[in-house]
């Protein structure tokens, strides 16, 4: 190809990316930033300063939400990696070859169904009126019925379901990758299982627990339906926080100010979180 | 690893219960919608196919409800649209990242992959937020009303777009990359031109994963809430329609039945792309 | 005229200078080989041929006209790739009409184009074949056959037996003989296998390192190579590195870095007191004692039964010596004494290979 087509077909298969890039995710960005910056004085008169974040700082209600959603997330992150690794592992080292693809497909399904399917799913089972509380009020367990929605304990359940297939699904392609050499080896040498499994699994699933706890923290942390449905309208959860800001109170500066907090703030995590296992985003979320 | 018996057998239970967490609650939503009953609850009181096909309130169905029609319809509408353009756009996102050098490449790969990990909501309100600065420059400048710019379809559009760009791109460079280019070469060396060779050669190895592609992103279109919520107008897709009847009304098997209309919409739609991607056998 | 000539090619990335000053002219109709280990350079000059590579100077002429500024799309030199790309979502009979639709030939011809060329690489109405139900051998005369149909001036064949098992790639070697001689056609072919190369080849040129070190028959290779990278690469030899220390027209003396005096025959510029190596085949030389200089004596390391190619090895000091044993006659047992004798002019000496 000559020098001037080669160009020219550079510039063609860049336009779509720096238009997509550049408008719809770098200037939106840098647009939030700015409203977030401006202070309404009267109807259509703005001047530039920190307020938004100085009333964010100073109103503990928002703060503690943002602590909180961190904090849940985090503890989401981590019950999704405990509770998924061992499913990880039998898909990928335990499962013989003909059931192995049918496990992780069967992983896969809550995948393709709705966010709001799966929550609604869980209403008809947990409320007071549901399943489960009518099951045990019939099989005589419990006396009345019980409301098990509107709690932090359903809100993880929730949270943890929706977010569970992010963890296994880059666990079960690394674990896939690991010879079983490796591990017959570490038997070999006298390694006891726990040996083997920290000395061996973990070290080399590590780019698979980073790709996948990132992944569940962020979609937990910027995650809407799970909490509101099922922890009801005193979920405090952030994201509840900025839709009331954007659409109930149409205060779209405070809003912007909320959403870069938010967006701040869990990008701390994963940095801190790559940092702290020494891996990179490219080598982790990009790999699948 | 090697388990003895007994600690096979913990393992295996525990991978059944956590199956049974896994559908749990989607058997829940599905088999409440064909319960005879007002609400999705037990006990249970015969079967019925009134919440899908009943004319007539109380139980008015699924396929008599308008809303819920209009709502599939928009949604319908709009997952064809965003998985068209972002397939598009994958496809050319492919061949910048697999097939060209330029300077700061690694930096713009990775720029690629974030819109994945920014927050749906956050996607959402920044580009309502851009939308109408852009659509207020223009009616403060020019006296231009760019109703587009305003929440709607094409502001929802754009903002599923906009991540699920980053899917189909990786998607269909995961293809390309596996592609032998001396294909390429030996089309050229047959007398083929650089657009013959694409379309017959490149373009055809390259459709199984464009195909899958194009089902994932209409899929997540279909399902998507979080980033929707910010930018819907009028014309609310499904899920929207659902969450609005699920808060205002409280829920109802019809709600059930359209749990069961989309699973089996995107299990249909899931089998397929598998299949797509298959090798073929050789007959 | 030429089918093929090359004039002064050189192609450089950078600072590596991968083809350096190559001519060669190959006559129509003849089967011409291109012989090096990896790296020397020879793919980059199949691809300067073909259109992939832009030469960095020198000039490429097909038929006496000169195709630099082609691409490679109107050039009629076909290719056979190393993998033979033959495209997976076609059939057979697609793979082979697909030069001759993008050439816009109309389809009452192409049928029987496609029907005739099958016939002629002996796969008569496969047609409908899908390319992963060939077998490796059948891959290879379809991948020649989608060339061929198009009826280049000039067939490239870039390793194409490489993937082959051995004894598919043995009969591949005659078919591919026989292939060209039906068509007619030049083909070049490159390979870094030397048995190969002597197999088919009306003429084969040898490169190193970006050059052509040689050129010449088969058995001219062979027989009278004209460097010491020739002479090793091409077929068997003892290599024995000492000191040229006298030269008396046609015979020298070499002094053995080993110890000892040996006599053999200078093949290129080597003067007395260069650093020098003596290549003996196996084949040149007998068991037995010989003259003064031209023979060695050592115990018998090992016994290598391989029929007709049988070998014995023989360990004179710490080097082992590679004989031919056709007959397999000797009663020589393990560890017992034996000589070994050649003629002088048998035993070729040439400048000592850098590294």
């Amino acid at each position: 190809m000559s020098r001037d087509a080669s160009r020219l077909s550079l510039i063609l298969l860049f336009a779509p990316f720096v238009l997509w890039i550049g408008l719809l995710i770098i200037l939106p960005q840098v647009g939030i930033g700015y409203t977030s910056l401006r202070e309404k004085i009267s109807w259509n008169e703005y001047s530039f300063g920190l307020k938004n974040y100085v009333d964010f700082l100073g109103e503990p209600v928002y703060r503690n939400t943002l602590l909180r959603t961190a904090w849940m997330s985090i503890l989401v992150t981590a019950l999704a990696l405990v509770m998924g690794f061992p499913i990880a592992y039998y898909i990928a080292k335990i499962a013989r070859e003909r059931s192995r693809a049918a496990l992780f497909l069967m992983c896969l399904i809550p995948l393709w169904v709705s966010d709001l399917v799966r929550a609604y799913g869980w209403i008809v089972l947990l409320r007071e009126t549901g399943v489960i509380s009518t099951a045990l009020v019939k099989w005589g367990i419990i006396n009345q019925p019980i409301e098990m929605l509107y709690n932090d304990m359903t809100v993880i359940i929730g949270l943890v379901y929706t977010v569970i297939l992010f963890m296994i699904v880059p666990l079960v392609s690394t674990l896939q990758g690991m010879d079983d050499a490796l591990l017959e080896a570490g038997y070999n040498l006298g390694g006891s299982r726990l040996t083997v499994l920290r000395r061996i699994i973990i070290p080399y699933a590590m780019p698979g627990i980073v790709s996948g706890c990132i992944i569940t923290f962020m979609l937990t942390a910027g995650s809407y339906l799970t909490p509101i449905l099922l922890g009801g309208k005193n979920s405090s959860w952030f994201t509840e926080q900025i839709y009331n800001q954007f659409i109930t109170r149409y205060n779209w500066e405070s809003g912007s100010a909320f959403g870069v907090a938010l967006l701040v703030f869990t990008s701390f995590v994963v940095w801190a979180g790559l940092r702290l296992t020494g891996q990179s985003l490219a080598t982790t979320v990009a790999k699948d | 690893m090697q388990k003895s018996g007994p600690l096979l057998f913990v393992y295996r239970a525990y991978m059944v219960i956590f199956f049974i967490f896994l559908v749990s609650p989607l058997v829940a939503a599905g088999v409440f919608a064909f319960n005879d009953s007002m609400f999705p609850s037990l006990p249970w009181q015969g079967f019925t196919w009134d919440w899908f096909f009943s004319p007539v309130e109380p139980k008015l169905g699924l396929f008599h409800d308008d809303r819920l029609l209009q709502g599939m319809g928009n949604s319908l509408y709009i997952g064809l649209i965003v998985a068209t353009l972002s397939v598009a756009a994958g496809t050319c996102n492919a061949f910048l990242f697999e097939r060209k050098q330029f300077p700061f490449k690694n930096a713009l790969y990775v720029l690629m992959v974030v819109p994945l990990v920014i927050p749906g909501v956050i996607l959402g309100i920044s580009i309502l937020v851009f939308a109408s600065m852009v659509a207020n420059f223009a009616d403060a400048q020019f006296g231009l009303f760019l109703t587009w710019l305003r929440p709607g379809i094409p502001l929802v559009v754009m903002g599923q777009f906009s991540f699920l760009t980053t899917i189909t791109s990786l998607v269909i460079a995961a293809r390309l990359q596996k592609f032998d280019i001396s294909l390429e070469e030996a089309a050229l060396n047959l007398g083929a031109s650089r657009l013959r060779v694409l379309l017959t050669v490149t373009l055809p190895f390259l459709f199984p994963a464009m195909f899958s592609a194009f089902v994932v992103a209409f899929l997540v279109s279909f399902e998507n809430f979080n980033t929707t919520l910010m930018l819907v107008g009028s014309d609310a897709p499904l899920t929207i329609t659902m969450y609005d009847r699920m808060v205002k009304v409280g829920s109802t098997p019809v709600l059930n039945a359209v749990s069961v209309v989309l699973m089996l919409g995107s299990g249909l739609l899931a089998l397929l792309s598998v299949v797509a991607q298959r090798p073929k056998k050789s007959a | 005229m030429y089918d093929l000539s090359c004039a002064d090619v050189t192609k450089s990335f950078g600072n590596f200078t991968a083809v350096r000053n190559v001519s060669l002219d190959i006559p129509s109709g003849s089967f011409f080989s291109i012989l090096g280990p990896s790296g020397c350079g020879k793919t980059t000059l199949m691809r300067m041929i073909a259109g992939f590579e832009t030469p960095t100077s020198g000039d490429i002429r097909i038929k006496g006209d000169s195709v630099l500024t082609l691409p490679p799309n109107k050039r009629n030199v076909k290719m056979v790739f190393q993998h033979l790309a033959l495209f997976p979502m076609m059939t057979v009979g697609e793979n082979i009409a697909y030069g001759l639709r993008c050439r816009g030939e109309s389809k009452s011809d192409i049928g029987p184009k496609v029907a005739r060329v099958l016939d002629r690489v002996g796969l008569p109405g496969s047609e409908d074949k899908q390319i992963d139900q060939l077998s490796g051998g059948q891959k290879q005369r379809i991948a020649i056959a989608r060339c061929m149909v198009l009826e280049p001036d000039v067939l490239l064949l870039d390793e194409p037996l490489g993937a082959l098992d051995l004894k598919l790639r043995e009969h591949m070697k005659i078919e591919l003989k026989q292939l060209q001689h039906q068509f007619e056609t030049t083909f070049l072919y490159i390979t870094h296998d030397q048995s190969e190369a002597l197999v088919m080849s009306d003429n084969v040129a040898v490169m190193n390192a970006g050059r052509f070190e040689q050129i010449g028959s088969p058995k001219a290779l062979y027989d009278d190579p004209s460097s010491g990278f020739v002479a090793g690469f091409v077929g068997d030899s003892n290599v024995l590195s000492g000191t040229l220390t006298e030269v008396r027209g046609d015979e020298a003396q070499v002094m053995l870095d080993g110890g000892g005096l040996i006599l053999g025959r200078v093949c290129d510029a080597s003067k007395a007191g260069d650093k020098v190596e003596v290549f003996l085949r196996p084949e040149s030389l007998r068991l037995g004692a010989g003259a003064e200089g031209t023979m060695m004596a050592g115990k018998v390391e090992s016994l290598l039964f391989n029929g007709a190619s049988s070998r014995v090895l023989i360990r004179v000091d710490d080097q082992l010596i590679e004989v031919a044993d056709p007959e397999q006659s000797s009663s020589l047992v393990k560890g017992a004494d034996a000589q070994v004798r050649w003629s002088a002019d048998r035993a070729r000496i040439f400048a000592r290979r850098s590294a």
